[in-house]
Parts: structure tokens; sequence; C-alpha cells
């Protein structure tokens, strides 16, 4: 491990009451992920893209490469150190999920592949078992596809009706629509926490008690909540709470679906076979509980350590300081873009988490894209997997700046100056 | 920073793109096909008359699309008209290995006009920048598609 000063240090020792003045160390926090430094076409990287995936600080690689040179086997079977100390690690990565979540007990954190998994195994295990034709369901019109199509499966195969709460031009969730649409029949609400297309932070504390009052459950996809703002699944009162690993600044193929335990114990397994059950015959098998019920065959063992590393790490900077940094680089950015010409951003609600989706007169997003690319500059053009996003405001495609804990207000300048560039470009 | 993107964007391309020739509807088509790339968003629709010599007589299209197809597809009219269904075909190979392949042999298509060649060239300027050459390609995709009669294809 190396032992220079880190901006997590250095948070820990804010933290600690130390004397630390500094309100948020950007160059610090720059420092700590080593991609940063990287040229491409000659230029700084300007990675703007953290919507789709975020970058991956030193002590997340750190954690992961340990693992891996030290104490690597598998888990939950083998009586040797590196198993017991690698089972040690996960779990223990499992417990850091869920002090992050503030869940009730570690029983309730299922490691899957990503939040697209964790939504199909409540809609394949919870829904399978739970709903019966004209029984409906609540998604709002920002979802994203993964909590879109794992419901008009079920659909297909259940007979429930789908329900879908409209926005306004905004992008604002309409509140009294969903009030309307809410009724003994609905028995689950999946919406989204904060729109990936749109940055739209939905108001769920209201979600969840209106649903609640129906008797129907929520699920809420935190992909885009996570990485910007505090969680509480208890204060939220929520059911079902799923996100992805890597867009938290840890490694691809893990994420998290979080479920009450007493829900999760009463539903059937999603896939089966090793590691999930307690005792196999050929006449019977019994299943584990929660959260071992749910996680089949060899679980992504370092990926899951590396997610607790970057829990870690954003614990230490803590979400309050990177919710403030994040969101003065969001206002920023909001004023600066209007410098470009013909510029429109998609989605002005209320309250947003640091993601400006936008369209320029005449350019396509396609080719905006490749223009800043060799400016350095990352940013994600298409429909961001939401189409009915794109269609309900009748356009093919966006450009998104999505910005991350570690972005600045001069890396604005650099898209906002490659914008006005592009404009002259393409005329 | 402008030169490698004046390679893809020359100036001809920037032309069609905004003002994209045969964007219509053939009343009379006697082949069309969809064509749409799921990763940006870009539909097509390409419209063609095939005449008693198996001949396209009249090619146009519509849809949305970036630069870059609007422009392909825009191009990909103006060459194709009075071609033969194979030649299209042959044009459409000779177009895709030319986006795709280092050190393709242009004088595999030696008996076309020289407009026609320099102006596939142009095109293939997106073969340095490889996830635009869907882009490039989906109009002629979509042409092929539509003289084959199949009606919806997919870059996927």
């Amino acid at each position: 491990m190396n032992k220079e000063s880190t901006a997590v240090d250095l948070a820990q020792q804010a933290a600690a009451g130390d004397n630390f003045t500094a309100a948020y160390d950007i160059e610090r926090i720059r420092a700590d992920f080593p991609i940063l430094k990287q040229k491409v076409y000659g230029k700084p990287l300007v990675y703007l893209d953290n919507g789709a995936s975020a970058q991956k600080p030193r002590q997340v690689l750190d954690a992961m490469n340990e693992a891996y040179e030290t104490y690597y086997s598998n888990v939950h079977r083998g009586v040797h150190w590196t198993s017991q100390t690698s089972t040690e690690a996960f779990e223990g990565s499992r417990k850091k999920v869920a002090a992050f979540l503030n869940a009730v007990s570690e029983n309730e954190i299922i490691f899957t592949r990503g939040a697209t998994e964790a939504i199909n195994l409540v809609a394949a295990s919870w829904g399978g078992a739970n709903l019966n034709p004209g029984d409906e369901v609540i998604l709002s019109h920002m979802e994203h596809h993964s909590n879109i199509v794992p419901w008009q499966i079920l659909r297909q195969q259940k007979g429930i009706e789908l329900k879908i709460v409209p926005i306004d031009d905004d992008g604002n969730f309409l509140f009294d629509e969903y009030q309307k649409m809410l009724s003994e029949k609905t028995k689950m609400v999946a919406v989204t926490h904060v729109s990936n297309a749109l940055g739209t932070i939905v108001p769920v504390v209201d979600v969840i008690r209106l649903a609640h009052d129906k008797g129907a459950l929520v699920l809420l996809d935190g992909c885009q909540a996570v990485p910007h703002m505090a969680v509480d699944v208890q204060a939220l009162d929520a059911d079902f709470y799923v996100f992805s690993g890597h867009k938290l600044y840890g490694p691809t193929a893990i994420g998290v679906l979080w479920g009450r335990e007493d829900l999760l114990n009463a539903m059937p397994p999603y896939q089966s076979g090793g590691d999930m059950i307690s005792s196999v015959t050929f006449e019977k098998t019994t299943f584990k509980k929660s959260p071992h019920r749910f996680e089949a065959g060899t679980p992504a063992i370092t990926e899951a350590i590396g997610l607790g590393a970057a829990i870690d790490y954003v614990g230490a900077v803590g979400l309050g300081s990177i919710s403030a940094h994040e969101q003065g680089v969001l206002q920023y950015a909001s004023e600066r873009l209007q410098a470009v010409e013909g510029l429109r951003i998609i989605g002005q609600a209320r309250e947003k988490a640091s993601i400006i989706s936008f369209v320029i007169d005449g350019i396509h997003a396609h080719d905006l894209g490749t223009f800043v690319d060799r400016a350095g500059v990352a940013v994600r053009v298409g429909h961001h997997c939401a189409q009915p996003v794109m269609e309900r405001y009748g356009i093919a495609a966006t450009a998104r700046a999505s910005f991350g804990l570690y972005n600045t207000r001069e890396e604005v300048d650099v898209l906002t100056d490659a914008l006005i560039q592009a404009k002259e470009f393409f005329g | 920073m402008f030169d490698e993107l004046r390679d893809l964007y020359q100036e001809v391309i920037l032309d069609h793109g905004k003002s994209p020739r045969n964007f219509r509807t053939l009343e009379n088509a006697t082949c069309l096909a969809h064509g749409n790339n799921p990763i940006c968003g870009d539909m097509l629709v390409v419209y063609l008359t095939l005449d008693d010599d198996r001949r396209l007589a009249d090619v146009a299209f519509q849809g949305q699309g970036c630069a870059i197809s609007v422009a392909s597809a825009s191009m990909m009219t103006e060459i194709l008209k009075g071609k033969t269904r194979d030649e299209a075909k042959r044009l459409y190979k000779g177009f895709h290995d030319m986006c795709t392949k280092d050190g393709f042999d242009v004088s595999e298509l030696g008996d076309f006009d020289e407009d026609a060649i320099d102006r596939l060239k142009m095109l293939s300027g997106v073969r340095e920048f490889p996830i635009r050459v869907k882009c490039a390609t989906l109009a002629w995709h979509t042409m092929q598609a539509a003289v084959d009669g199949e009606e919806n294809i997919s870059t996927e």
C-alpha cells in the first residue's frame, strides 16, 4: 500500500476533527485517480461520462490487487487461510454496503452482477411469486431500459399491467399523475431515484409513502443516486434498492440488491446451484436464507472487495462534500453552456443530480461526441438506454455531460470551448 | 485537432449532411427498406425504383441521423442512380471494405466512374474513427436490404 497522504486520509482527519481547513481538496482527490493523468490525442483527458461508468481511485485498484496478490481464494468453502481471509474480505464488503445504505442487516445485501441483474432478480423472483393477472406495476417515463424490460417480460408471463408516470417538459416527475394512478391494483412501484438521461431527482420519499398507503412495494433504481448523495433505505422506507458498483468508482460486474429481509426470505431463488442451498438430495433441496439464497455459484469476489474499497473512499471524502462540490460544478456548467449558441439543455427539473443532457441546433449528438473527443472530452451521446425519454422530447439523441467527484469547473470550460468550436466547425 | 476532423468531415460531406440530395419519399418505389442504428438512434428509409433492366432508375431516402450517415445516404443516392442492382451491391461491398480494411485495392472498382470512387474514398475517412463506420454504412446496408427485398434491417 502506498503510504503517501491521500484525499481519503485527509478526509478521515477532517472527520476526526483534525485541523483541516480545505473544504474540498480537488487536487488531492484527482491525484487518487491514475487515469486522470492520461492524455488523449495529446490533450488532458476530461472525463465527463461518469453516468455511464466512473473511473477508479487507486485505493480501489490497490484493494483488488492486494486481494489477488496476497490472499485470493474462493469464498465460503475452504478451511484454508486464503479462503477464510477472502471470505472475511468479501463479507466485510457486504457489511460496508449495509452501512452505506443504512440497511438493518447485512443479510439484506445481495451481490449481483449489476443493477440490471438486481432488477431482473426482483422482477423474476418477487414478481413471479406475487403478481397475478390484472395487477399493476408503476414505472416512470424516465426509466433506464433495465427498469422497463424486466417488467415487460413479466407482463407477458403474468398478464400484469404497466402504468407509466409522465414527466413535464422540464423533466419533473408528475406527482399528481402518479397519485391518480395508484390503486388497490398497484402491487409494485419501480422508479429511478435519479434519471440517468435528465438528472431529475425523483421525490422518492413521497412516492414511497403513497405507494405504501395502497399496500404496494417500491423498488428504487439508485444507480445515478448513490454516487451523488447519501442514501438511507430505512429513512426512505423503501422495499428494494439497487445500484451498480462501477458507477460508484468501484469495479464492473458487481452490483447490489438491497431488500427488506422479510421480503427476501419469502422470495424463491432466482438462480440455483452451489452456495445457495442448505442441503441437497435428489428428492429435495432446501435453500439458505438471504443473502446466500440469491448468490448461486462463485460470486465476483475481488469485485465485491473493490466495491467495499470504493464505498470507503466515497465515505471518507463524504457524500455531503461530494454533493456540494458536484452541485457547484452542475450550476456552473448549466450557466456556462449557455455561451454555446443554439444549445438547449434537456432536463431542467427543480432538483437535479450533476447530469446535463443537451442538444445543439443543427448538429447531431454523435457528431458533437466525435468532435469534443478530439479535444480530450469524453461525453456520452445517444439515447442513454432511455429511449422513451428521447421520444418524450421528440429527439433521437442527446449529448450528456455527467460530473463526478473529481470534475472541475476548468473541465466545464474545456467542454464549453470545444462545443463553441464545434458550432463553428459544423456551422 | 481540426486536421483529423477535417479528414472525416470534409466540406462535401458537411454540405451533403446539411442539404441532403434526393431527400424525399418515392411514391412509386419498387423496393424500400428501413435501416436503424440502435446505438445512436439513426433511422433511414431507402427507396428504390428498379426498371425493367434491373437498373436503379431512382434512389431516394428519408430519415434522421448524424452528418456522416445523412451525407453517406445522400451521396449514395447520387452514385447509384442508373447503376444496375448488381453494380450497386458491388459498390456497397467495395465501400464497406474501404471503411473497414487497410490497404483496400481501389482498382477492384476500376470499372466505375472516377467521381463515384472519389466520393466513396471521401466517405471512407471513417476508417480512422471505427465507432463511426456504422454511420457511414447504414444507408448502404439498407439499400442492399431494399434490393434484396428485406424490409427492416439494423446495424446491430
